[in-house]
């Protein structure tokens, strides 16, 4: 059991990167719709390098400084030249698995150099949750410390609070001296190489090794997970560790039921839609200011000034 | 003079996207003119090539002409791909079942597929009407759940006797497949239908009180509202012709290309189909000729691969280039018309 959930955590580490960072971005009002392709090339980028350096850290740093470029080129294109963000993002995710594929070609399927294995010492011999969260390597623990860091800084911290307010109402914002151009570039550049870490950690860490197909499609997850999880980082995290369950699910019932495991890792889509449907829904609303337990659990609207651009 | 500066992105982002990807074929250690050539004379280089580009160019071009429908309306359907994909499921359904010789059936496919995506994409529809669901992540989505419908169905219910595998279902018996000519894969029905929807779009667009309420819910949907445009049929109706004609494309993939159901049936079509309107500016006449600039592109760098063993992918980083770079120059160019540098 123990060994299963530990091994849940490990995989979904990547996923967590990338929805927890979209998060960032997506709560100042930018939408990055690119991730699909940004941790494509990321993830070859990433391997690329440590395959030739050697070096797994530099790997990494590649992957995040690639993918913070392509938000904030989105960025850019939304907060200067006021175009659709959605339009740029969604061509750079085509653009840019096109190319991670092209230029990875040479790396496809190579052994190459892996993030390590680390047991924190002492803390990984607590029973149960031990080997769950202390027996993993530095790009998990730096995952599971990331959910909390991000959920604390916006709930209690004064630039988690002005991102919020970016985000939601920009005009406020900028009324009380906030610059809303500088926390929407901040938090794409930020968001974004989080995004690429994400792909770092696919190639370094889940799936070692660079192929164009083993990274389709967590992009459009990590997205959908952003809204199942209603914006707030530890619901979006859990949202990805339930998808990492989908999958194991999946894998075990693949003998039994072939088709059935087909369909549960796309899971993640329908209760996207469910969610944005629940919020949506007057009926739902009225009965969460009723209950304000149901209410905190249902209520997390997407934020108010998303994929707008903002005018002085 | 508006003329001509209009056509300024288009000249530069084409100089960009050969500069980059002169750049990227010879990173790859290819000489890049001669890729560049290879990838024409692979797309069009004898007869049986220009067939496959007519034939790539037919589902291309009828899921493009669907995006423009419900663009024209400010809608993004992102969940075109899902609406390519049910529109295989719902014409190989046609096929597997229907009785009867191909007059019969070939047309049953292709509507019951074009029910299938209307189908589709209505439920995109309903969701941003009703459930207050954007159209981008409700289509996108559905696109998922199509996509994993069409992978449950190949090694589900309709496996291969005997075998569960995921390279397809059983092929369709011969009669059903779209009639082709001159021992090539071309289907004269198929280019014809993709014409013939061109020219329907086209007229719907410019002589229509459809169109006009289109254009209208499309400027602004509020103001619509106000002047007594039904602004909730008139986006319905669009998903559902826009979600029609990618259903088509997605019917004639089954029936005269793959002439079974894969799971990569839609294969990024509806994606790519987003670039070409986008690029088109959701300007119809623009289309065809730029659907088949990507065909030309996406069936040429398919044989680069078979001869310079470089990857096919390099046709999709042209065209993403080539739209990236119209985008961001057109913005840039809005911006300095507005003063402001």
């Amino acid at each position: 059991m123990e060994a299963t959930i530990a091994s849940i955590v490990a995989a979904a580490a990547p996923l967590v990167f990338a929805a927890v960072g979209e998060t960032i971005t997506e709560k100042a009002g930018v939408v990055n719709l690119s991730l699909d392709g940004s941790i494509a090339l990321s993830a070859m980028a990433s391997f690329a390098v440590a395959f030739l350096t050697g070096s797994v850290v530099l790997g990494f740093a590649v992957g995040a400084i690639l993918s913070a470029l392509v938000a904030m080129l989105v960025a850019f294109s939304g907060i200067r030249l006021r175009l659709n963000q959605v339009a740029v993002g969604f061509v750079l995710t085509l653009l840019l698995a096109a190319l991670a594929q092209f230029l990875g070609n040479p790396f496809v399927r190579q052994p190459g150099p892996s993030v390590r294995p680390m047991s924190v010492p002492l803390l990984s011999e607590i029973p149960f949750v031990g080997r769950i969260l202390f027996a993993q390597n530095i790009s998990v623990y730096a995952s599971l410390v990331l959910i909390v860091v991000v959920a604390w800084v916006f709930r209690r911290t004064r630039v988690g609070l002005e991102l919020a307010a970016v985000g939601e109402r920009p005009e406020a914002a900028h009324a009380r001296g906030i610059s809303v151009s500088r926390y929407r570039f901040g938090a794409a550049a930020v968001g974004g190489a989080l995004v690429g870490i994400a792909g770092a950690a696919f190639s370094l860490d889940v799936k070692l090794g660079w192929s164009d197909t083993q990274v389709a499609g967590f992009g459009w997850i990590a997205l959908a997970i952003v809204i199942f999880g209603g914006w707030r980082p530890v619901w979006v995290a859990l949202g990805c560790y339930l998808f990492g369950a989908l999958q194991v699910l999946a894998l075990k019932l693949q003998p039994v039921f072939p088709g059935v495991a087909q369909i549960l890792p796309s899971l993640p889509f329908p209760l996207m839609i469910f969610t944005l449907v629940v919020v949506n829904s007057d009926r739902l609303q009225r009965l969460g200011e009723r209950f304000p337990f149901l209410g905190r659990l249902l209520m997390s609207d997407a934020p108010a000034a998303l994929g707008t651009n903002f005018e002085v | 003079m508006k003329r001509a500066l209009r056509a300024v992105p288009a000249v530069w982002s084409v100089l960009a996207a050969l500069v980059v990807s002169v750049g990227l074929l010879a990173l790859a250690g290819a000489p890049p003119f001669e890729a560049l050539v290879l990838v024409l004379d692979g797309a069009v280089g004898d007869g049986g090539r220009m067939a496959d580009t007519l034939m790539s160019w037919v589902p291309l071009t009828l899921a493009s002409a669907g995006l423009v429908v419900t663009f024209v309306a400010g809608l993004w359907n992102i969940g075109v791909e899902g609406q390519v994909i049910a529109g295989a499921i719902g014409a190989t359904w046609a096929a597997r079942t229907i009785p009867g010789d191909g007059l019969v059936v070939i047309p049953a496919a292709l509507a019951v597929g074009v029910v299938a995506g209307a189908v589709w994409a209505l439920a995109a529809g309903v969701l941003k009407t009703r459930g207050g669901v954007n159209e981008i992540f409700g289509g996108l989505g559905l696109g998922f759940v199509a996509q994993s419908v069409a992978t449950y169905l190949i090694i589900g219910p309709w496996k291969r006797a005997g075998i569960a595998s995921t390279s397809g279902t059983e092929p369709f018996r011969e009669e059903v497949w779209l009639p082709t000519v001159g021992g090539t894969r071309l289907s004269p029905v198929a280019v014809l239908l993709a014409v013939a929807v061109i020219f329907l779009v086209w007229a719907l667009l410019r002589g229509t009180r459809f169109g006009l309420r289109l254009k209208a819910v499309g400027a602004n949907p509020a103001s619509a509202r106000l002047l007594g445009v039904p602004t909730e049929a008139t986006v319905l109706r669009a998903f559902a012709l826009g979600g029609g004609l990618a259903g088509l494309a997605g019917a004639v993939l089954a029936t005269g290309i793959q002439h079974k159901l894969v799971p990569a049936i839609a294969g990024g079509r509806g994606f790519l189909a987003i670039l070409v309107v986008l690029l088109a500016a959701y300007r119809i006449v623009w289309v065809a000729p730029i659907a088949l600039f990507f065909a030309i592109l996406s069936v040429g760098s398919a044989q680069l691969q078979l001869r310079l063993d470089l990857d096919s992918s390099i046709g999709g980083v042209l065209q993403g280039i080539l739209v990236l770079f119209v985008i961001l120059i057109g913005g840039w160019q809005a911006l300095y018309r507005r003063g402001e540098p």
